[in-house]
């Protein structure tokens, strides 16, 4: 058996891909984060939440009509940003001409009421979801074992973070998207339909962060409770990593569920600390973040 | 335009004015104060207790948010650094007289307030809350894993021992008075800073921080002062709670928490100094109060509507709009 710094190489190869998905769930939540901070200039507390959201629906739906994997896979998305136009056309835009603080409170009195609720309805102990036979088993590496669902995960996350990337940066909806981040007013006054954009801006952000809760169904628990704690260690990532660029967002998240499964194996007590350590570190030495653009 | 103003006049009405308002706080904080003195004969002297500590924490919070406009998403770290650091050192060192133990956890607070202010501060607005947030879960994360904390179970049978190695504070009103005295004097240490030139300074930061910088404030140092203040007060906060409840849990660590304080602050009004109190009140009855009833479960869900709706249509607060109401029919 190989082994490097005192670890068998099949552990430290598994640890490394664990790591990876987790930066793929990182990259995503936190690519809507900043999509979603691009226009409307806040954070969106209610984030994991949303991710939250994307996992129950996906698992209730297949109990309670039989949709199954890759219906919900598109179905999950559809709704919660369905969800989240509403929000923003009912709740957040009352506020949008007061200090961004109180749209940030308001998405955090969100997240309080959506968990609190489908934690007396479900209960906070885990819902089982089976994955979809095709993913069953894996394919032997020869150094590890890389189950074909994982593999999955790591593709379509990257592939839809391309996509996103491609679609904000490339087309011209994106243009619309990057203008109206600069000059709203302006915008309107060349006649595009700001507040529809806006609606539709924190739908896409927020079916990003189901769609991550889709793919975490069959690998992660999935309760009530799931979504805030992940949402804090995106926000360490945000800051790591600046939400200045698009592209940055994806980088820094997948580098940091990396960074995690490596303190795993060599360190494991501090696994769970390591990503806010490392936003310690980036405060004191980089403090506008790795690819940040602000002062 | 020929007319001209008596400006002594006017200066002198204005004065007369302040002096009238003046007299009338007075009265006002008059009885509150005699209203809090009397308060443990009528009501359960435990549970004024636990209002006065999430009351003390909320005017903590206030300092920092409502006055400085800086909002912190961390504080519940304070309140559990003080809680844990008072609890460990009274119960590990018997000789220990409870007001040195609440001393030492106020000032491992105001240490760890420091570290967080001056990380914190190098980033504005928005990443401000999310790096304390985040600061903040590190905390949790220490203590969880310590084994000084009891983790999950917590810390329990903190002894609540003698003030100054005289006064018996396992007798409630001993203990309810203490409470008390050192919430009044944190009460009048905010006012004081409030209402003082460095006050002023924190609230034009709050209003317009360039402008603030224009004027050769150095707003960062400003800034932290006001943060390690906050933390100190919200520390000291948490030490007398853990004495009072001889209790100290990962609770008072958790994000939760966090968001409870910035609701108390909220709901009675950011920026007033009566506010946080009367918002501190308001959600532990709701939260009492609830927790006995049929809604028992819905606590979480309701704290969260009620978040929304002070967001969406409350957002003075209820002495905010208490003021507000003053100024339009008597003003």
């Amino acid at each position: 058996m190989s082994m490097i710094f005192g670890v068998p190489l099949a552990v430290l190869s598994g640890q490394l891909l664990i790591g990876v998905i987790n930066g793929a769930f990182y990259a995503l939540l936190s690519l809507g984060l900043a999509v979603i901070f691009g226009l409307l200039k806040i954070i969106n507390f209610a984030h994991g939440a949303m991710y939250m959201l994307g996992a129950m629906v996906t698992v209730i739906m297949f109990d309670v009509m039989g949709v199954n994997y890759w219906v919900a896979l598109f179905m999950a998305p559809l709704l919660v940003g369905a969800v989240g136009v509403l929000i923003e056309y009912f709740l957040l835009r009352r506020i949008a001409g007061q200090d961004h603080i109180y749209s940030l409170l308001l998405t955090f009195g969100i997240a309080l009421l959506m968990q609190g609720v489908l934690t007396n309805i479900y209960g906070v102990s885990g819902m089982r979801y089976s994955m979809p036979d095709l993913f069953k088993g894996g394919i032997n590496l020869g150094f590890m074992f890389l189950p074909y669902y994982r593999a999955w995960v790591i593709g379509i996350a990257l592939v839809v973070c391309f996509g996103t990337w491609f679609m904000i940066e490339k087309t011209k909806l994106g243009a619309y998207l990057r203008a109206g981040t600069e000059d709203a007013q302006l915008m309107q006054g060349f006649g595009i339909n700001v507040p529809l954009l806006i609606s539709l801006t924190y739908g896409f952000g927020v079916a990003l962060a189901a769609f991550a809760g889709v793919l975490a169904a069959p690998i992660y628990s999935v309760t009530p409770v799931m979504g805030s704690h992940i949402l804090i260690t995106v926000f360490a990532v945000v800051v790591i990593g600046g939400m200045g660029s698009i592209g940055g967002a994806i980088i820094t998240g997948i580098l940091m569920g990396v960074v995690e499964g490596l303190t795993k194996t060599f360190y494991p007590p501090a696994s769970s600390a390591v990503i806010f350590l490392v936003m310690v570190v980036v405060l004191m030495f980089r403090p506008a973040g790795l690819f940040g653009k602000e002062a | 335009m020929s007319q001209s103003f008596d400006s002594t006049a006017i200066h002198q009405a204005i004065l007369e004015q302040q002096k009238a308002d003046g007299r009338k706080k007075m009265l006002l904080n008059a009885v509150l104060v005699l209203l809090l003195v009397a308060a443990p004969f009528v009501l359960y002297p435990v549970f004024l207790m636990k209002i006065l500590c999430f009351a003390l924490f909320a005017v903590a919070f206030n300092l920092l948010f409502g006055f400085t406009g800086l909002l912190s998403f961390g504080h519940a770290a304070f309140l559990a650094t003080g809680g844990y650091t008072t609890g460990y050192l009274l119960t590990n060192l018997s000789w220990l007289s409870t007001e040195l133990g609440i001393m030492a956890g106020t000032g491992v607070a105001t240490l760890l307030g420091l570290a967080f202010a001056l990380l914190s501060i190098r980033r504005q607005g928005i990443y401000f809350a999310m790096v304390t947030l985040a600061l903040a879960q590190l905390v949790f994360f220490f203590f969880v894993q310590s084994e000084f904390t009891g983790g999950e179970d917590g810390m329990h049978g903190i002894p609540r021992g003698h003030l100054l190695g005289m006064i018996d504070l396992s007798n409630n009103f001993n203990m309810y008075y203490f409470v008390l005295a050192v919430f009044l004097g944190c009460y009048l240490l905010v006012q004081r800073i409030v209402s003082s030139p460095y006050g002023q300074v924190l609230k034009s930061i709050k209003q317009n921080e360039p402008r603030a910088v224009s004027l050769g404030y150095n707003v960062n140092r400003y800034k932290v002062l006001a943060f390690v203040i906050s933390a100190a007060l919200a520390g000291l906060a948490g030490s007398m709670k853990s004495v009072v409840f001889q209790l100290a849990s990962l609770n008072d660590a958790h994000w939760h928490m966090s968001g409870e304080v910035i609701l108390m602050t909220l709901v009675g009004g950011m920026g007033t100094l009566l506010g946080p109190v009367v918002g501190a009140t308001f959600v532990v009855n709701v939260e009492y109060h609830l927790s006995q009833g049929a809604l028992r479960d819905w606590v979480d869900p309701i704290l969260g509507g009620i978040f929304i709706l002070v967001v969406l249509a409350f957002r003075s607060g209820f002495v905010g709009e208490l003021q507000k109401f003053f100024k339009k029919n008597l003003g």
